[in-house]
Parts: structure tokens; sequence; C-alpha cells
């Protein structure tokens, strides 16, 4: 469907603030996901703190923030900041970078459209976002302290009986406009790539990213909803009266069920974790073919995987309630579904290793976030195997070891994945090349302090060390665990100061950085071969049409030919003969005449 | 428009596009709408599913007989149904006048449909507060912040009552449209989004109706 091309606006405010261009939109998520991830990680390096020396002066951020203690962390406090911590992470940290950032920034210029299908409804999206990420703020001016239920807000400790003031309830709406915020973006992403790849852009030309994201975008429309209605429940119970989730003497048998709570929260909940996976499996298994100059090796098994993926993680739900009482049947159903998943991951795994397997590696610091990301979601894949199990997760259900596990692949993943998207979008994005060099320090110190942090972390749970614990030892049978938690903590807080040489890096090079070629990587896709750094207005004056998929690499006929190893996804090519023998793939006014 | 768009002239748009059996022909507002409706229905969904679990849990429903709670009537809200049902025909009509162009219809039905819109957020506003005769439900006892029973009951019928509000608004926006002569070359997408919006709210009726009170 053809997209007009409209011109673009001159004044400050349509051009930079009420922007309705997908990659301004962007722009704005990346910045106000990193401004979170920045406020996150703090809140994390507190937490860490607490667990090194507890009771201490917290240094810096203490003076500014906790002067009423002398700077030390009081429980009400710490329960604060870790949930504070989690739900900032998931929901305004990575979801805006990977989703909304990259998403917005991607999704278009790969799939070789001008712009969004809905401009505007992408503005209103982000405006949602930015909207409930006030909220977030304004809970931490509450006067009786930010929220402070644990970030998966389980009644009746959300509830205004265990959670009083309105923090909490700040959370709850914001939770409920971030929701709204990301359908918003869900619709237009999946009607975007339905209707408005460029002509000969076929479903298995597109590249891994854009299947990672429309995957993501349906998981977005379909369970968000389920978690808006109990964030609509929760905050009628924290502001109306109602008790949906209030049981006990509190209320009497007209009361409500602090299950339901879990159920509605999980049945959303579970989905999550592959909303904010699935995009970086798209865009590692895009970056590990580009960077090792090979196909990516059996695409559609990893575009049918993260199908399959898809589909089980609507179904496997219960597995955060093993320990709630369930039938021993249903867990069982549950712990085989659960289990399923790894089938097609270890699918998109083996197809990542046999990528790289022999390939010419440009250890560039994109490819080297990509294969940290691998590395990182690997070791967390296989200790999920024992939380997937009912019989082990009695033992491990509620320990550390549950921390360390979805900080591997939710946040260890994601954020590798996340900065892996960065560092190779950005000279797209800003026109800028980045400081490699400074690049790889990040990323060596990334990778190797993430996997020490939550390592730590997995040892210290399998040990039996209780997660959100203020004091943890103040229990005999963890004390002997204070050295390896304050280890743990310095491998923290070296992350955390990695993360500076990131912030230069970033600023130095949209400031100063040198001016960046159209495709600096020699890649295929579209964004790079077709569009300048940065993109015009309107991405393409001529939309092209596509011929072949976006993983041609190491075709020793075509370096014969063009003296390079890769064919971009719209140029004809070799000779019509030798592209029928080849590659088999046919031309668009074939496909069209069907 | 830039300069390099000019000198290629007509090449900017590519012209086999249509052809391509891959992108299929609904508009992307359809589509779009499509699958905001399967996002709506997961939002009904979560609020059904609280309703369930509640009663599932609860011994007797209404949970507390010491609460003298009103039992919701059938036959006042059946009739709002019926309402709504004829109010989804009337729809099609105007569809179906749309696809043929003809103004005067799709004015007519559309009217009839924003008509049957009105009448049940009135027949709503008579259950609730007994509007226009008699006492309405709350009087009778029936408060929100009560019980579960009542809870789930405001919460679902209300969040479908906001539906239909913004449903009626939305067809009163399209027969402005319409009366000023938008779909009258026989382009109907606009009618036809209005209609799937309409048609949906009108199913999800039939389920909250069925769950909440006829069994």
């Amino acid at each position: 469907m053809e997209q007009h091309i409209h011109p673009e606006p001159k004044a400050f405010i349509w051009k930079y603030v009420f922007s309705i261009d997908h990659k301004v939109i962007a722009k704005q998520f990346l910045w106000t996901g990193l401004m979170f991830l920045a406020l996150g990680g703090t809140l994390a390096m507190m937490i860490r703190w607490q667990w090194a020396y507890p009771k201490t002066a917290v240094p810096v951020v203490g003076a500014l923030f906790l002067s009423h203690t002398g700077g030390a962390i009081t429980p009400p406090t710490y329960t604060s900041i870790f949930t504070m911590h989690g739900l900032i992470m998931i929901f305004w940290a990575i979801t805006p970078i990977l989703i909304g950032a990259f998403g917005n920034f991607c999704i278009p210029l790969m799939i070789g459209a001008r712009d969004m299908a809905f401009p505007k409804l992408n503005m209103y999206s982000y405006w949602m976002f930015f909207a409930s990420s006030v909220l977030v703020i304004l809970s931490f001016t509450s006067q009786l302290g930010a929220a402070s239920a644990g970030w998966t807000t389980y009644p009746p400790l959300s509830t205004n009986v265990g959670a009083p003031g309105w923090g909490q309830t700040y959370m709850a709406l914001a939770i409920f406009a971030t929701g709204v915020s990301t359908i918003m973006g869900g619709i237009n992403y999946i009607v975007t790539v339905i209707r408005y790849r460029a002509p000969g852009m076929t479903w298995f030309r597109l590249p891994l990213t854009i299947w990672g994201m429309w995957l993501t975008a349906i998981l977005n429309v379909l369970f968000v909803p389920v978690l808006g209605s109990a964030a609509l429940l929760l905050s009628l119970d924290r502001l109306a009266g109602t008790h949906f989730f209030v049981a006990g003497a509190a209320v009497g048998i007209q009361g409500g069920d602090p299950m339901l709570f879990q159920h509605l929260f999980w049945i959303f909940g579970h989905p999550e974790v592959y909303i904010l996976i699935l995009p970086v499996w798209g865009i590692v298994g895009d970056i590990l073919s580009f960077f090792s100059r090979k196909p990516a090796f059996w695409y559609k098994g990893s575009v049918f995987a993260m199908i399959a993926v898809t589909v089980l993680s609507a179904v496997v739900y219960g597995h955060h309630m093993y320990q709630t009482g369930m039938a021993p049947l249903l867990g069982l159903g549950f712990e085989m579904l659960t289990l399923a998943i790894s089938v097609p991951a270890v699918v998109l795994f083996v197809n990542w290793l046999n990528t790289i397997w022999k390939g010419s590696l440009r250890l560039e610091v994109p490819m080297l976030f990509a294969l940290g990301m691998v590395f990182v979601f690997g070791a967390g894949g296989l200790t999920g195997l024992l939380l997937g199990t009912i019989s082990t997760d009695i033992y491990l259900h509620d320990t550390m070891y549950v921390v360390g596990h979805f900080h591997l692949t939710m946040a260890a993943a994601s954020f590798l994945g996340s900065f892996s998207a960065l560092y190779f979008w950005f000279p797209k994005m800003y026109g800028k090349q980045m400081d490699q060099n400074l690049g790889k320090v990040h990323f060596w110190g990334s990778v190797v302090f993430i996997t020490l942090v939550f390592g730590g972390q997995l040892v210290a749970g399998y040990s039996g060390q209780h997660r959100r614990l203020f004091e943890p030892y103040q229990y005999t049978y963890i004390r002997h665990l204070a050295p390896l938690n304050r280890w743990t903590s310095f491998a923290a807080f070296a992350l955390g100061a990695t993360q500076l040489i990131f912030v230069v890096n970033f600023i130095k090079s949209i400031l100063m950085g040198k001016k960046a070629e159209q495709n600096p990587w020699h890649v295929s896709t579209l964004e790079w071969t077709h569009c300048a750094s940065p993109p015009i207005y309107h991405n393409f004056d001529i939309v092209p049409t596509v011929v072949r998929g976006a993983h041609e690499y190491a075709d020793p006929a075509v370096k014969k030919k063009f003296g390079r190893d890769y064919l971009d996804q719209v140029e004809p090519g070799l000779s019509a003969v030798d592209e029928d023998s080849s590659a088999g793939m046919p031309e668009p006014e074939a496909i069209g005449a069907e | 428009m830039s300069a390099t768009v000019a000198e290629h002239g007509e090449h900017h748009g590519p012209a086999e596009w249509s052809k391509d059996a891959h992108y299929g022909r609904a508009s992307a507002g359809k589509i779009a709408m499509w699958i905001f409706l399967l996002s709506d229905g997961f939002s009904f969904g979560g609020l059904l599913l609280a309703y369930g679990i509640l009663r599932a849990g609860a011994k007797a429903w209404p949970p507390d007989a010491s609460l003298h709670e009103p039992h919701l009537g059938i036959n006042f809200t059946a009739g709002l149904t019926f309402l709504l049902i004829c109010s989804s025909v009337t729809m099609v009509l105007a569809h179906d006048a749309a696809v043929h162009g003809d103004r005067k219809k799709i004015i007519r039905y559309l009217a009839l449909t924003v008509l049957g819109g009105v009448g049940f957020l009135c027949g709503q506003m008579q259950e609730y507060f007994g509007l226009f005769h008699g006492e309405g439900l709350i009087k009778e006892g029936l408060v929100f912040g009560g019980s579960a029973y009542a809870n789930t009951f405001f919460v679902i019928t209300s969040f479908h009552g906001l539906h239909v509000l913004t449903g009626t608004i939305y067809l009163f926006i399209t027969l402005i449209a319409a009366i000023r002569g938008k779909y009258d070359n026989g382009n109907h997408d606009g009618i036809e989004i209005a209609g799937l919006f309409w048609h949906f709210v009108d199913l999800v009726w039939i389920l909250v109706f069925t769950f909440i009170y006829l069994l």
C-alpha cells in the first residue's frame, strides 16, 4: 500500500516534541528508556549496597536522597527500592529501549516503508508512555514512600492493607497507562508489517529483527490488556473501596481473592518475558549473520521457532504459581508445556551457533554484544530448567536462584541485546560513528561483571538465601554467604561503573563523533543500502522492490562479480540464469502473476 | 516532495504492488480495528475471568445473604439485549447501503443504530439509578464496594457501557461524515470499520448478559 510523502515540519515543537516521524519517536523512547535504565540501575546499586554493608550509609546516593536516616536504608525504603527497581527496569527501561526505540526505528526502515501505518497513533503512544513515566516519578514523591509490594504487585501487600499511601496507587495507574501505550504501539507495528512491506518483501524475506518485533507486538496486544484489567481492579480496590483482591477478616465472606491477581498477572507476566526477549532473538539472529558474513543458518527454522515460542508462551503461566497449592495434575501439565519451550529455544540457539560456525567473524562492538547475549542467554536458559521442574522448584522457589535466573535471561540478555542494537544502529540514527575502542571496553566490562553478578545470585540462592531479605545475615544459615554477597556486590558496582563509559561514548559520539558512511558495516538490509545516515524524513524517495532475503553473504560468484561478499535485498545480482540456479528466489513479477 | 521524487515522477509509487498476493486487500484501518478488537476482547476476558474465579470461590452467589442484595432482573435487560441486536441489524443495513452508495439509506440506518445505542445507555441508567421509573439497583441495595457480587457486576457492565458510549459517539461522527457525503461513491471502508466495533460491542454484551444475568 502506498504511503504518501508529506512535507517535513519546520517548527521545533512539531519536529522534535510532538513529532509523528517514527525515527524521532524512536529517539524519544530511547532517551526516556536510557534515563530510566540509569535510575533503575542506581536502585540496583542501592540493593547491592544493602547486602554488602547492611544498614550502613550509602555513599553519594544516600546523602542525596536518604538524608533523614543519615544515608542508611531502612526496611520500608528497602522494599520500595527493590519494587521500583523491578518495575522500572521492565516497563520503563527495557520495553521502551527494545520495543519503543528499535521497534519504531527498524520496522519502517527494514521493510521499506515511509513511516508507520498510523504515525499519529505512534505519537500518542509515546506521550501516553511519557504520562506513565510521570506517574512513576510521582510515586517516589509520595509521603508514605514509593510502591513497595514487589514488582509483581501481589495483593494483599499491594492493597491499602499492605501498602497504604499514594506510592503504590501511582504505580498501579502507571502500569495501566503504560499498558495503553504498549497496545497502541503494538497495533501500529502489526499493521505496518502486514500492510506496508515494500513490494517483493515477502514474509520470508523479512529480517529476523522484524519477525521478533512483530511477534512481540502480537503478544503485547493480546496479553497487556489482561494486565490492564488487573491494574484497573487493583486501582479500584485502592481508590474506590472495592475488594477484588482483599479477603479474610478485613472484608468477610463477601470479599475477593488475592490469588485472582496472581492469575491475571501471570497470564500476562509469562508472555511478558518473551515480549522482552523475542526482539533480542531477532536482532541477535541478524547481527550474528551480518558479522559472521554468512547467511543466517536455517532462517525459516528460526522464524518457526520464534512463532512456536510465541504460541507456547501463552499457555505456561502456571509455572509461576507452582507453590500456590494448585492441583498436582495441573502443575504437571504446566511443567510439560514449560519444558517444551526448550525445544524451539534450542533450535534458535543451535541456529545461532551454526551461523557463526566457520564464519569470517568481524568482532566489532555490535557483534561482541550479540555473542555476549548468546552466552548469558544460554546460561540463563539452562538454569531455568530447574525452575520449570516442580520437584526442584519446591526447593528453589523464592530464593536468589530465581533472581539470578531471570536476570540472566531477561535482564542480561535483553541488556546486551539492546546494546548490540544500539551500537549497530547508532550510525543510522545519528549519522555519527561511535568510538569502537570505548565500546569494546564497555562490552568486556559489561559481560564479565554481569555474569559475575547474576552468577553470584544463582550460587547464593542455591545455598538457600531467600530473595528480597532486608538483612539476610540475621539468619544463621545464611550468615556464611556474607562474603559471597559482598563480592557479588563489588561486581555489581563495577558493572554500574562500566556503564559510565557508555554514557561518555554515547554523548561524545552524538556531539562530535566521526561522520558515518551510509553503510559502515557493509550489510545487506534496506536501511543501510537504501537510506542515508541518518535517513531523510520520508526514508525512501523511491520505495525499492525487494528481490531476496536479508542474509545473502559469502557467495563466491558474487565476490567474483562485484568484489564484495554480499548482495543487498534489491540489486539484480548475478544474471537471471545464475540467480535461478543458485538462490532459487523467484522474481517479484512471478509472485505477482499468481 | 523532494527533487529526487519529482525527477522519477510516477515511479515513486510501485505499480505492481497490488498484484502481490502476500499483501491481501484489507485496508490498514480495517486490520487495525480487528487487532484492536482482539486486544479489547482480552481485556473483557480478564474481567470475566475475575468474575468467574470470584464466583467459583464463593459458597453462594450473591456471597452474603445478610446484605439483602437485589437479584438482577432478566426481563428488562433482555429487552435491552434485543435492542442492541436490532442496532446491529441496522448497522449491517447501513453498510449494505454504503456498498451501493445510497446516501439516504446510509443516513437512515446509521441514525437508527445511534438511536439503538442511546436507548441501551438510557436503559442502563434506568437499571443503575432508576432514572425514569421506580428505584434502580443502587437504591435497592446493590452498592459498588458492597460485595464481590456488586463489584463484578458494576465493573463489567459499566466497562461495557463505556464501550457502548464510545461506539455511539463514533457512529454519530460517522453519521455526520455520511451526511456530508463521504460515503457516496461506494467508499464503505469507514462504515465497515465502525460496524466492526459496533458488532463487537454487541457480541460482548451477549456474553456479559449470559454470564452475569442468566447464569
